[in-house]
């Protein structure tokens, strides 16, 4: 480095230092009468103040306005317009011949709804976890362009869901790239968003897609912290691959996995936005999944009945309480931490 | 030298400060068919340099948002101050009475048709003015000409005035054959649209004791139509199965020479004029006829002042503008829309495509031909209730998830429900 680099730097560093001391004396001109005032211990809840405020204002207060709109009725916005009606939005969803045809029950679209929220959740969580899982042990593994590949699989995860849509919905449509691609080929053009089936597919495959580097990568920080003498003692002892990953990996795993199941489970029952731009819940109600329907109820219906929106949304939020609470157990249980 | 500019500058930065305290900026909702936010603005451009103090801003959008969140911020009072809508019943009691803020309120009662501006009143009022129609519009099918001669068969319309759905769906099918053309026959995935043919076909919505009833042999007809459409292959299933749970238009298979019939309306004609131009021989026919005759829906645009607004006396402004004869007249005859307005004479509308004039003719042959149901319909305050259901639930028969018997049970649910909701 030359005479004059060094000079500039020293500047640099000096500026710098002079930057967040003169910070750090601003903060403290605050904070020091401030603990005088609330004590030592009252400074804890100074620091979560901000915190509480944002959650408070934003999470804990449209809760209970939700709350408070299951139990009225008619079509106004604001809740002083709202008459009171009890339990009539919720008898009203679970009026039902039996819950496992919804044609039989009033509420028709909120359980068509439940039921495809149900199978996506059980088919995309299990795939997600399963190819994300399978792509954190290759990714863990010393192979030729190892930083790239992380890359590339986490890539998907910075797009907008609409965008992802968008993409896909080019891809898929009827004179779009796979088709023209199969026809090239001398195939029949396929149906991928007018079948019920395909649609459903296809809205699988593309999420699953779209957040695998997410999980992908919680998984191979959960690898990464297995020790190596583990897996050397197990060769030692004559272990093979297969056994070490039952006997090591998969157990050691077992709190990143749960945290994991966790997450893609709340977030798959909280499907809208990437399935409303690509199919808008059809064909029919094929792709139609919870949120969509709470929107569609509540905003996007010339008739907005915000108060049946606000009864489903609650049923969806019990039903996501027991399943993390659930999970959370079963995780306790089998000595998951 | 220095002070002088300092000087100066303050004073720039003084007066236009102060011009900006003055000048009053109005927004308008708004969403394009063709290109009536090109000439809505040139319109506005005139205003402006007529009244220095107002600036009008367009916020163009597309139709849905119009329909489906336009209604909120209106209702949570952070909407325009003006806004063009189709759905007049979603803004009652929103609406800003114009009546004693423009300049002559009996012009705006002789120049518009009574049952619009009622349409828009709240109950038991009679009053008021919230908006003028700048569209009227009339739903009814196009054909590809350039087809039907290519396949050496004559249009049934040219020789017979009453051609029923029946007919059209047979001989399209089979101008499509001959002519290797993918689809036959397709129409806009609107409760809206299907209802003109559902009248045509003897459907009867509402009854002489106010109620409604969907369950009727002219509208099992013509859903019995629709699906057998689809089940024959004869129509772009992406309209009204792959469009989710939104409106979806045909327009882009018929300009693009890929279907030989398309239900829709009117207001596709200034984009049938620049999009297919003199591509194929385009030309709008008389509604099918059925038991119920042949009737289209009445429809249209209506432009609406929301009471929310800091400025109605600005805005009173702009709608005696908007509304007056020369700028509606200019509107129409540049948009190619059938004008809404009733003293407008004679228009001269500017294309060179005869066929876009034509089609004008021949949609203003339909206006007589509406039947009562259909302006019940259009103007009677419940459209809101029963468009979206047919639509849907048909789109479920088209799928498989139900059959017509539990659709039509299921949209008279819907219906009876959006009205005890919507306390109708």
């Amino acid at each position: 480095m030359t005479r004059t680099g060094r000079l500039l730097r020293r500047r640099a560093d000096h500026l710098l230092t002079g930057f967040f001391n003169g910070l750090v004396s601003l903060v403290d001109a605050i904070m020091h009468p401030l603990q005088n005032w609330v004590g030592v211990r009252g400074m804890a809840y100074i620091f979560v103040l901000p915190n509480l405020l944002i959650f408070g204002v934003f999470i804990l207060f449209p809760m209970l306005l939700n709350f408070y709109y299951a139990f009225t009725g008619g079509t106004n916005l604001f809740p002083d317009q709202r008459p009171f009606v009890g339990m009539d939005n919720l008898t009203r969803l679970f009026e039902c011949g039996d819950f496992l045809v919804p044609n039989s029950c009033r509420e028709d679209l909120f359980w068509r709804a439940a039921a495809n929220t149900f199978v996506f959740v059980i088919l995309q969580v299990t795939v997600l976890v399963f190819i994300a899982l399978v792509t954190a042990l290759i990714l863990n593994r010393n192979i030729i362009g190892r930083g790239f590949f992380r890359s590339v699989f986490f890539y998907p995860v910075l797009l907008s869901p609409v965008v992802v849509a968008l993409i896909w919905r080019w891809i898929l449509q009827q004179d779009g790239l796979l088709n023209a691609l199969i026809m090239a080929l001398g195939g029949e053009r396929v149906a991928f968003l007018t079948s019920a089936q395909w649609a459903q597919f296809w809205v699988i495959v593309i999420s699953v897609w779209a957040q695998m580097g997410f999980y992908t990568l919680i998984l191979l920080a959960g690898l990464q912290a297995i020790p190596a003498e583990l897996y050397e003692a197990a060769a030692m002892d004559g272990a093979g691959n297969w056994q070490s990953f039952w006997s090591i990996t998969l157990p050691l795993l077992m709190p990143t996995m749960l945290v994991v199941l966790v997450l893609s489970m709340i977030r798959a029952v909280q499907v809208f936005d990437q399935v409303f731009a690509f199919t808008g819940g059809g064909p029919g109600t094929a792709t139609l999944y919870m949120v969509q329907y709470v929107y569609v109820t509540g905003f996007a219906n010339q008739t907005k009945e915000y108060g049946m929106a606000a009864a489903a949304s609650l049923v969806m939020a019990l039903v996501l309480l027991l399943l993390t609470v659930g999970q959370l157990r079963l995780g306790r249980t089998s000595g998951i931490s | 030298m220095k002070k002088v500019l300092l000087l100066l500058a303050l004073l720039v930065l003084g007066l236009t400060s102060v011009a900006a305290q003055d000048n009053v900026e109005l927004r308008i909702t708004w969403y394009d068919d063709g290109n009536e936010g090109t000439v809505l603005r040139e319109l506005l451009d005139r205003f402006e340099a007529e009244n220095p103090g107002i600036t009008v801003i367009v916020d163009t959008v597309a139709y849905n948002v119009v329909l489906e969140q336009l209604p909120l911020q209106v209702e949570a009072g952070e909407g325009p101050d003006m806004a063009r809508v189709t759905d007049f019943a979603a803004f009652r009691g929103r609406y800003l009475d114009l009546r004693p803020l423009v300049a002559d309120a009996a012009y705006w009662e002789a120049s518009f048709p009574a049952a619009v501006l009622q349409a828009l009143r709240s109950e038991d009022d009679t009053s008021a003015i919230h908006g003028f129609p700048n569209q009227f519009t009339v739903t009814g099918p196009f054909i590809n000409r350039t087809l039907f001669e290519q396949a050496g068969i004559e249009v049934p319309s040219d020789t017979n005035d009453a051609v029923t759905w029946a007919e059209w769906t047979d001989i399209t099918a089979q101008v499509a054959e001959a002519t290797g053309t993918p689809y036959a026959i397709a129409m806009d995935r609107s409760g809206h649209r299907f209802s003109g043919p559902a009248f045509s076909e003897g459907a009867t919505y509402f009854n002489e004791d106010g109620t409604i009833t969907m369950d009727t042999p002219g509208f099992r007809l013509m859903a019995e139509t629709l699906i057998g459409w689809h089940t024959a292959g004869i129509t772009p299933a992406e309209v009204w199965i792959g469009s989710g749970g939104s409106y979806a238009a045909a327009a882009d298979f018929f300009i693009n020479g890929q279907l030989v019939m398309y239900m829709s309306g009117s207001w596709q004609i200034g984009r049938f004029s620049n999009d297919i131009a003199d591509a194929f021989d385009w030309q709008a026919v008389p509604n099918p006829t059925g038991e119920g005759g042949s009737t289209g829906m009445p429809g249209g645009t209506v432009m609406v002042a929301f009471g929310d607004t800091e400025h109605p006396e600005e805005v009173a402004l702009v709608m005696d503008y908007l509304a007056s004869v020369e700028a509606l007249k200019e509107f129409s005859e540049r948009t190619l829309f059938i004008p809404g307005h009733l003293g407008l004479g004679e228009l001269d509308y500017q294309t060179d495509v005869e066929a876009a004039k034509a089609a004008l003719t021949a949609f203003v042959a339909e206006v007589p031909k509406l039947n009562d149901q259909a302006y019940e319909l259009q103007y009677g305050g419940r459209a809101f209730a029963i468009n979206n259901p047919i639509r849907d639930r048909l789109t479920q028969v088209l799928t498989g998830e139900l059959t017509l018997d539990e659709a039509i049970a299921r949209i008279q649910q819907d219906v009876d429900d959006a009205l005890a909701a919507s306390g109708s």
